[in-house]
């Protein structure tokens, strides 16, 4: 089914499939990770069941998305050789180095202590069983840290050197490489991100379970969690992603250019393109609804200052301005409408009714999966925005790619496409399914052996022993 | 002046040697799976690895990742000339990863997840096998990349490689069941094990009858002064160590420690990774491509090393706690 396609071109689909799929999971399970550990902690401080059975019903949910996140991040670390030999060559001696520091920090963390914390609870006794939920909860957000650098490292590189034998070499400092200058505004945008989009699931979840029954103390409290999450975390994250849109503005105007889709240059003051469609053969936006001035009001914060265009970049280093332009608008339009329903919460617990009013309720669950497409749309703005390059200005795509016949990269692309859609889709079902069952007074623990039963938490007197 | 080359390729070939003494069984007890009776057995044979899967695979992640770090040459030569079995082996995990929490979720298909558990630990082996193989019979390459097709890694011997693999990871799996299996479970694993270990045993004599004559270099070492005295002493070691293992499987019911099967076997896995570093020293592509060839430069070296020295030993320290919070006989109680 691929034969007309050259082997770059798969090699580029499965890339962005395989990264896609995966990064579904990391977005989700850095939020649900610091969502358990604040509801262990919240039971460690309180002793209220509530929080004990939240963590329960919320850790089932976890192992699955969690399992589903490594198996597709193995993947990951042996695409960049298999199909992006080139570029790992070149680039391996500034990368690598971040990339094994990801692994010792961080994916040996989550992964050593995740069979304590799965586990472990009647075995190392609540304080010890906290720390590993802890350990795993900083995993995640130092694995975060390594890949969010290595990844701002080939928007914007800096503090390297160039070899004589075409080699990228770490300069003198590798704080000029790991802190380079989109890094921090990357890092702060997506870890939000991946905060809100476990945000919105948790809130749906809470909402559906509303719905059936209001005086659910668990749908209840993880409801009003979430609500808080969305009305104080989504404005936070609009205006990070304004930063950060200034910071790629500076750095990558190609990919501002995309996005606003501004082929043409405005010397006094360019429009903000609401919605149009970008018609790269003729250089023009069609259709489009503009607001004059306000594109430069954005990003120069003067409505009058000139902007420049697509029109003064060379046609070979053009992003694809379609895909960059409706995945950007995607992302800000679910941004404001999780704005949205944070405000609306607001008045609603403001007024007392916020377990009530079923209205609130339906939308939420509407916007359960809007994190996910957000950070998919997020993620294909600044990935298809830098192209041509993979080290931007540095390295293009067309050079990076592994010397294989495009029969195997299709074979592969078509298994990878067969097993990921089975196998995460059979495990989407099975998360909605714990999803569907309503949080009990009593939540099991995660089943591992035979028949389940089912073991209510202790409050943390009544645990003896047990310490390693 | 110490080589920093040196101990990087010591430290990839731990991250190797970790990844097979930690993985190799569970991806073992994976492949005997569909052997244990459905119900109590199959239970605790899975959930005798479910606490500590996950971190054993990622000895293979830090043997990739390291790889791109410390030599990044290698892994843009090495990945893409061993394509197809790669990917067959990252899909083989993935079946065999999500079937530890998949299999509890939807007993309804449970059988499904199971054959997948199986099916997905016996691709990766093999997969794993073959690489080695495939690595060792010599691979095309043309200035910095593979210039070969993409089934050139398919001859008898990597076939061979990818058996002796799965017939060793096996007998790992069935001596760790006998370690923290009791009853029924036990017994059937110590009659794995007694089949499993002769396999072995000719497995690794015809591996290394072969390999000498595929590359001038290997017959040099193992056959000329002064490798001609490890080549003496290799098949000695391997018997005595084998014969160690037959007799304590057998004495395990009958007053002998349950943990010796286990490592006498790792042993063997040691023996013979010994043997593969004195055919290839000092190349990390064999009879291609040196370690200093495919060094990533001094200041990468440096900057990994610090990482390495502090966090390794802290990350043993917390593996080793891991195995001890779960430590003693997997039973019905378990992991309750």
């Amino acid at each position: 089914m691929f034969e007309s396609f050259d082997a770059l071109f798969l090699a580029r689909a499965q890339f962005a499939f395989t990264v896609s799929f995966h990064f579904i999971f990391p977005a989700f399970s850095i939020g649900l990770a610091s969502f358990l550990m604040v509801l262990e902690a919240l039971w460690l401080k309180t002793g209220k069941g509530v929080y004990a059975n939240l963590y329960r019903y919320w850790l089932k949910i976890f192992a699955v998305a969690f399992a589903m996140g490594v198996v597709s991040g193995i993947v990951m670390s042996y695409q960049f050789g298999t199909n992006w030999s080139v570029f790992s060559d070149k680039a391996g001696p500034v990368i690598g180095p971040l990339m094994a520091y990801e692994v010792l920090t961080a994916f040996f963390l989550e992964a050593g202590f995740l069979g304590v914390m799965l586990f472990g609870i009647n075995k190392v006794g609540p304080r010890l069983h906290f720390a590993a939920t802890c350990m795993v909860a900083l995993g995640t957000f130092i694995s975060a840290f390594w890949i969010l650098s290595v990844n701002s490292w080939m928007q914007t590189p800096t503090g390297y050197e160039m070899g004589a034998n075409g080699q990228f070499l770490p300069g003198p400092s590798w704080v000029a490489i790991i802190f380079n200058p989109s890094f921090p505004y990357r890092l702060v945008h997506t870890v939000i991100a991946a905060y809100l989009t476990t945000a919105f699931v948790v809130g749906a979840v809470g909402a559906w379970h509303l719905l059936r029954d209001r005086a659910n103390p668990g749908a209840r409290k993880m409801f009003s969690m979430a609500m808080w999450m969305a009305a104080l975390v989504a404005p936070v994250q609009i205006f990070a992603g304004d930063m950060h849109g200034l910071n790629t503005l500076e750095h990558q105007p190609a990919k501002v250019m995309a996005m606003e889709g501004h082929y043409q240059s405005h010397p006094d003051g360019a429009p903000l393109i609401l919605f149009g469609v970008p018609n790269s053969a003729e250089k023009r936006v069609d259709y489009a609804i503009e607001i004059p001035k306000a594109s430069s009001l954005i990003l120069k914060h003067d409505p009058d200052a000139p902007l420049a265009g697509l029109d003064t970049v060379p046609e070979d280093q053009h992003p694809p301005v379609g895909t960059v332009f409706w995945a950007f608008r995607i992302m800000v339009g679910l941004g404001f409408a999780m704005l949205g329903l944070g405000l609306w919460s607001l008045a609603a617990r403001a007024r007392r009714k916020l377990y009530d009013w079923s209205w609130l309720h339906r939308a939420a669950i509407l916007m359960g999966p809007s994190g996910f497409i957000a950070v998919i749309a997020g993620w294909v703005t600044t990935e298809v925005g830098r192209q041509p390059w993979t080290i931007y200005g540095q390295l293009r795509t067309v050079q990076s790619a592994s010397p294989l016949d495009a029969p195997a990269v299709a074979a592969s692309l078509l298994a990878f496409i067969i097993v990921y859609f089975a196998v995460f889709g059979a495990g989407t079902l099975y998360i909605l399914k714990l999803m569907g069952k309503p949080p009990e007074p009593h939540e099991e623990a995660v089943p591992t052996h035979g028949p389940v039963r089912t073991a209510g938490i202790t409050p943390a007197p009544a645990i003896e022993g047990g310490q390693a | 002046m110490i080589d920093l080359t040196i101990i990087w390729a010591g430290i990839i070939a731990f991250a190797v040697a970790a990844y097979v003494v930690m993985d190799g069984f569970d991806l073992g007890i994976g492949i005997l799976f569909p052997r244990f009776p459905v119900g109590r057995d199959r239970d605790m044979a899975m959930n005798s690895i479910a606490p500590v899967w996950d971190g054993n695979e990622t000895w293979l992640v830090l043997g990739g990742g390291g790889l791109m770090a410390a030599f990044p040459l290698a892994y843009a030569i090495i990945l893409p000339a061993l394509y197809a079995p790669l990917i067959a082996m990252l899909l083989g995990l993935v079946f065999r990863g999500v079937a530890f929490e998949f299999r509890w979720r939807d007993p309804g298909h449970r059988r499904f997840w199971d054959f997948a558990f199986c099916g997905g630990s016996i691709v990766a082996t093999l997969a794993q096998g073959i690489t080695l193989g495939a690595l060792l019979q010599g691979i095309t390459i043309n200035g910095r990349a593979y210039a070969g097709g993409w089934w050139e890694w398919l001859t008898p011997f990597s076939l061979l490689t990818g058996l002796s693999l799965l017939i060793g990871y096996a007998l790992l799996g069935a001596s760790w069941l006998i370690w923290k299996a009791e009853g029924g479970l036990q017994t059937q694993a110590r009659g794995m094990a007694r089949l499993l270990l002769p396999a072995l045993l000719a497995a690794i004599g015809l591996v290394s009858a072969y390999t000498p004559f595929l590359e001038a270099q290997y017959y040099q070492r193992w056959f000329e002064w002064p490798g001609v005295l490890a080549s003496a002493q290799m098949p000695l070691l391997v018997a005595i160590v084998g014969f160690l293992a037959w007799r304590a499987i057998g004495k395990v019911q009958n007053g002998g420690r349950d943990w010796t099967p286990f490592f006498l076997i790792l042993l063997l896995f040691g023996l013979s990774m010994i043997g593969l570093a004195i055919s290839i020293w000092p190349d990390v592509i064999p009879g291609r491509v040196s370690i200093w060839e495919a060094a990533a430069p001094e200041r990468s070296q440096i900057f990994m090393l610090i990482g390495a020295g502090v966090l390794v030993p802290v990350i043993l320290a917390y593996t080793v706690w891991a195995y001890w919070v779960f430590r003693g006989k997997v039973d019905e109680t378990g992991y309750h």
